[in-house]
């Protein structure tokens, strides 16, 4: 019997994040991150000595110790930016401030995770916060959505020239994310890129469960739909 | 009529694919599927897509200046810190 390649089947990891230690997405209210983060994100599970060498001074408060830790984690933060938000400039914005944030609370840092898991939340946070202040209701997505998401569901009954099996191409993959509206690459890309639980993503975005499955499943559909659609429009260029 | 009962299957069956993925559960192994070409179909692709992603590690660079604004930040807040 061929078993499911869903990701939802994958152990979760053992990190631990201390509540403590990461800001909130909302200022003011209780940290909504939960504590048992399962990071694909840190999947190199072994301690860099050269990233533990410059915690220790960052946290020292040598600056160019920080400096280090910026070059180590500057790719992963601003990617994960991006592909929350969607945005360069945004994303430049916001890994500024994850960066800063990451100055003014270094010294917090228990290492009871991973430091990478720690500062990936770090900048979660730091973009959802940010989602929220422009008032994207990340609970209420499926409103905030054009209509036509149920029926462009429904139309795979009949859609029998699909399979994309094993032949999805990188480049169409990040486009069809980023044309995502934002309420759906957001928790594609925590669940399917970043390697979350639905039980963490509920937490972080104070949704339900089953809101976190039912968003992921129709964010799937909807890059379905584009894949199909995509290279049909780049052998049209 | 026969369509129009597949299509109310497959509705069934879609309506339950979320929490089905969603826990875990192998779809696959579901009685509509082992029946269903166009359901199969659209699992797999939905597979497809959730294996590709994984595959999606981080290879965006940021832009060279960015660590001055960063470092330029920390330093007005030290700045207003040490004066506060």
């Amino acid at each position: 019997m061929p078993h499911s390649r869903f990701p939802e089947q994958l152990p979760d990891p053992a990190s631990q994040l201390p509540e403590s230690d990461i800001p909130s997405a909302v200022e003011g209210t209780p940290n909504p991150v939960p504590n048992s983060p399962s990071v694909a994100f840190a999947r190199s599970a072994e301690p860099d000595p050269i990233e533990s060498d410059a915690l220790s001074r960052a946290q020292a408060g040598d600056n160019h110790a920080f400096s280090q830790l910026y070059s180590l984690h500057k790719r992963r933060i601003y990617s994960l930016c991006l592909r929350m938000l969607g945005n360069v400039a945004e994303a430049e914005d916001l890994t500024q401030e994850a960066f800063l944030q990451l100055y003014r609370k270094i010294g917090t840092f228990r290492g009871d995770s991973a430091f990478s898991t720690w500062l990936h939340r770090l900048a979660i946070n730091v973009v959802l916060m940010h989602l929220r202040k422009k008032g994207l209701a990340v609970i209420s997505l499926d409103e905030a959505m054009e209509p036509a998401v149920e029926e462009r569901a429904g139309r795979s009954f009949g859609a029998a020239d699909l399979t994309l099996t094993g032949a999805i191409d990188r480049m169409a993959l990040e486009h069809a994310i980023d044309k995502l509206p934002a309420g759906y690459r957001l928790i594609f890309v925590l669940h399917d890129i970043e390697g979350y639980e639905h039980n963490e993503i509920a937490s972080m975005l104070d949704c339900s469960i089953g809101n976190s499955k039912s968003q992921l499943h129709k964010a799937r559909l909807k890059l379905r739909d584009a894949l199909r659609v995509y290279p049909r429009q780049e052998a049209q260029q | 009529m026969t369509t129009d009962s597949n299509n109310s299957s497959c509705a069934k069956f879609q309506a339950q694919l979320p929490e089905l993925i969603g826990s875990g559960e192998i779809a696959s192994a579901h009685s509509h599927i082992q029946s269903c070409e166009l359901c199969r179909a659209l699992l797999a692709d939905l597979e497809t897509i959730a294996q590709a992603a994984r595959q999606l590690f981080p290879v965006e660079e940021p832009p060279d200046d960015l660590w001055e604004h960063i470092e330029s930040a920390i330093k007005n807040e030290r700045g207003s810190g040490e004066t506060g």
